[in-house]
This record gives C-alpha cells, structure tokens and sequence, in this order.
C-alpha cells in the first residue's frame, strides 16, 4: 500500500541519545499528509519541510557529534528557511556559548549563554534546592505565537536540565519558568523556535506543542 | 508557582502482569502493564515506574515489547528498572522507549557500572535504586543499611553515604525504597527519606509502606522527598492519582493538577 505524504518532519539523529520519544510523540499528533523521519542524513534534512533538534546529555557531546556527522550545515540552512524547532539541549546548542563542560562554543543562532544552576541553588526563601531541575514546571508565555497556540498560560512541562539559557535579546524569549530564579526556557525568532522542556514528555499540552509545529508556517 | 511534587505510580511486573507483593511474597494480579499506564496517564501520573520483577532473564523480550506498548501511547517519563546489569541493557530499554532506568543490585555489586552509564548514557536517565532496611537498635543513633535480594541480604553499606557517592558516580536521581516499610501500609520511612534528601543534590524518590494519602503528604512535608512512588494503593482502585494529588494540593504541596 502507498500512502501519499504532503509533508515531512525530519528528526536529526546526530548520535545524542533516544529519539524514540520524540518521533512517537511526533507520529502520534500527525495527520496522514505527515510523514516524521528519523535522520542523519543532510539530503533528507534539507528536503524536509520542516525541522526538529532534539538532544540530550552533555553539550561537548552534542556540538561534537553535530561536527562529527557533518550535519552542522545542514542545521544552519534549516534555521535560515523553514520551520525549525530544537528541544532540550538542542535549545543550549543554539546559543553562543555554554559553560558546562569547561567552556564550548555552540552554534551561536541566538545570541547569550547556557549558565549552570550551580551546587548550591537556592529558593526565593533561601531554602535549598535539586539540581537538575527535574519534573513539571510552569511556563509563563512571554509573547503569543503559534506554537503557544491551544495551550494555557502557566501551563505545566516536564523538565530536566542543570543548565539554563540566558539569551542576550530580551525580545527573543518566548516563555519563561521560575526555579529560585526566573529563566528563559523558550526562545522564538522567525522561523526558529527552541524549548528547554520536553513536549514529548509533557502530556497534552506537549503533544499539542507538536501538533502546533507540524501545522506551523513558520511565521512568528 | 515553582517545580511541582511528582507521584509515580509504580507497575511491578511479573511475567507480563503487573503483580504487588506484599514483602515480596504475596503477589496479587492487577492487570496489563499496558492498560494500567494508561488508565494513571489519564489519572494524571507524573510519571511511570516499571518494574520488572520476572525472575528469568529469558522473559526480557516481552518486557522490551511492553515497554514499546506503553511509551507508543503515554507520553509522561518512564522508568524501567529490574535487571540492568550492562550498558547493553540500558541501551536496549532506551531504545525500545525508556526515559531513564533504573539500576539497583548492579550498582551494589559494581559501582563503577553507575559511572560508566551516566557517563555513556547522561545522568539525567541513570536512577539508582536504593533497599535500605533500618539497622540501629532503639535508643541507638539512626542508621540504615543497603540490603539486596528483596530485603534478605545485608550489605553492611550504610544507605546514606551509599546515596552520596551513588551521586558522585552520576546518579540523576534516587529511588529510595524502606524494605522495613514496603508492603506494610504503615507509611513511608521518613528517617532515612529526609537523611538522604539533605544530603544529595539530585531528587529523591521516596518508596515503600504507603497506605493512605496522607503518607504521600508525609513523604513530601516530613521526609522532604521530591517525589513519591506508590503501587497497591492505586492498583487495586482504593485511591486515584487524581484524589491523590488533590489530597498533597490540599496539604499545601505545590502539584501539577489537570
């Protein structure tokens, strides 16, 4: 049987871990027009109409594996034409630089930092707290988008990171989480958008962040 | 507003069924692990714990199948743990859906296994699972001890130093379970759940002796858990996830409520 697809969601699988989630996640909100593919190959990422980044694990690893597979310009050309959505460490590999692992270089699409939360982080009362940040959190939308699109303001995610973005353009933040700190966990310019959390492991309004992707023209 | 408790419905799973014992001995059936992720899915779960508990090695396919059935359709972190010995072994859970795993007995064994997974594998996904058993005679100081072998075995390692070099290795997270509690209905530990939350970095699972709601607020107020694990108590219809939540909400813990 051939099933005719309209449209395609390339996953880049660069090396870093279980994109198991994220594609089942993906398939489970696609329309039958929508085909999600699992790829390392930059022929299908610049096909595709639109992209997803995800990444886990230590930033080093990840730049080092986007570098290493060759896939880095393919990334580039992705974030120049078409909708362009990175999750997790993927929204770290963005920025100009991270400071985990004794200093790395990323791709600098978003102008700022990844900063560490510390050993020591601490509550508004003082009170100590975990890192990573791990479990469901509230995300303040800081301007209205698509992607935002059918999901409530304050909304709960699932997080996990040690690291946090802070990107020197106020107006690119998207949305905003508060852990003894408020921080940016959403980034937004034209046609890219990056999450700190995991919308694949966000329940509803997760998938419906990927429902939103995959209808999303890549108009802010 | 800030980072909200967790409850994580616990699935022991024994050839294909999830089963609770009570000390490890009485099992009761409680159905498809499937249809029960579900069914705390839609109860708001905030996460699910499977725990494989079959005692051949040969039955790790229907597990590897299981936990593709349920990470196919719920779409809340999941944790499977039982049996991961090897790299290989997480590597496979990972594939077939698994968030992170968790690591028990191994860890014991061999610890440098933690750190060659969190190293391999990212710490984020790498659980240590922790049986302590209260060793300290009454009038003594409080101490616990790492027991194996569902509860039987004695270590001699004391839990919470155990804990804290578990997260030296890499540990994300631990999973701390009361052998003396587990099963029981009598409430969580909350001696050695609050011993080890004050001297880890990482959050901590609080695990064993839940009877009621209240012993999930306990957990959290007194016993300063990040998260609490429970199975019978939602697995047999006494209490949903959601009147559990609501229960904590109502205790003034901060939850994620639907």
């Amino acid at each position: 049987m051939s099933q005719v697809h309209t449209s395609t969601v390339a996953v880049i699988d660069y090396g870093m871990g279980n994109l198991h989630s994220v594609a089942k996640a993906l398939e489970h909100v696609a329309d039958e027009h929508t085909q999600v593919i699992v790829t390392s190959d930059p022929a299908v990422i610049d096909a595709a109409d639109r992209v997803l980044l995800p990444g886990v694990g230590a930033i080093r690893d990840c730049i080092g594996e986007m570098h290493n597979t060759g896939l880095v310009p393919s990334i580039q050309k992705a974030m120049r034409e078409k909708p362009f959505l990175a999750i997790c460490v993927g929204i770290q590999s963005l920025m100009s630089h991270s400071e985990e692992n004794g200093g790395v270089d990323c791709l600098n699409h978003f102008e700022g930092n990844a900063l560490f939360f510390g050993d020591n982080h601490k509550d508004h009362d003082g009170s100590k707290l975990k890192v990573p940040h791990m479990g469901w959190n509230q995300v303040k939308q800081s301007i209205s988008h698509p992607l935002w699109q059918g999901i409530p303001d304050n909304a709960r995610f699932y997080f996990v990171h040690s690291y946090y973005v802070v990107p020197s353009n106020q107006n690119e933040v998207a949305g905003t989480c508060d852990y003894g700190l408020e921080f940016c966990v959403a980034l937004a310019r034209d046609n890219v958008f990056a999450v700190q959390f995991h919308p694949e492991k966000s329940h509803k309004d997760g998938l419906q962040l990927y429902k939103n992707f995959i209808h999303w023209d890549g108009k802010p | 507003m800030g980072l909200a408790k967790r409850i994580i419905p616990c699935l022991d799973v024994d050839n294909g069924r999830v089963v609770k014992g009570v000390q490890f001995v009485d099992i009761r059936d409680a159905g498809d692990p499937v249809e029960v992720a579900k069914r705390y899915d839609e109860q708001g779960a905030d996460e699910i714990t499977f725990l494989d508990i079959t005692a051949s090695s040969d039955d790790r396919e229907t597990t590897v199948h299981m936990v593709e059935a349920i990470a196919a359709q719920v779409f809340i972190p999941l944790t499977v743990g039982g049996g991961i010995r090897t790299c290989d072994d997480i590597r496979r859970m990972l594939n077939a859906g698994a968030d992170k795993v968790g690591i028990n007995t191994a860890a014991v064994f061999n610890p440098e296994f933690v750190r060659e997974a969190a190293q391999r594998f990212g710490s984020q996904c790498i659980v240590v699972a922790i049986d302590a058993k209260k060793v300290s005679a009454e009038g003594e100081p409080d101490k616990w001890e790492i027991f194996t072998h569902g509860g039987r075995k004695p270590t001699g390692l004391d839990a919470v130093e155990w804990a804290k070099k578990m997260v030296d290795y890499g540990a994300g997270e631990i999973l701390l379970t009361s052998m003396d509690r587990d099963g029981t209905k009598n409430g969580f530990d909350l001696g050695v759940t609050r011993a080890i939350s004050e001297a880890v970095h990482v959050p901590v699972i609080a695990s064993g002796g839940v009877g009621n709601l209240d012993h999930l607020v306990d957990g959290v107020t007194e016993g300063k858990a990040d998260a609490v694990l429970a199975a019978s108590i939602f697995h047999f219809g006494e209490y949903s996830i959601q009147q559990a939540k609501q229960r904590m909400a109502d205790a003034g813990i901060e939850m994620r409520l639907p």
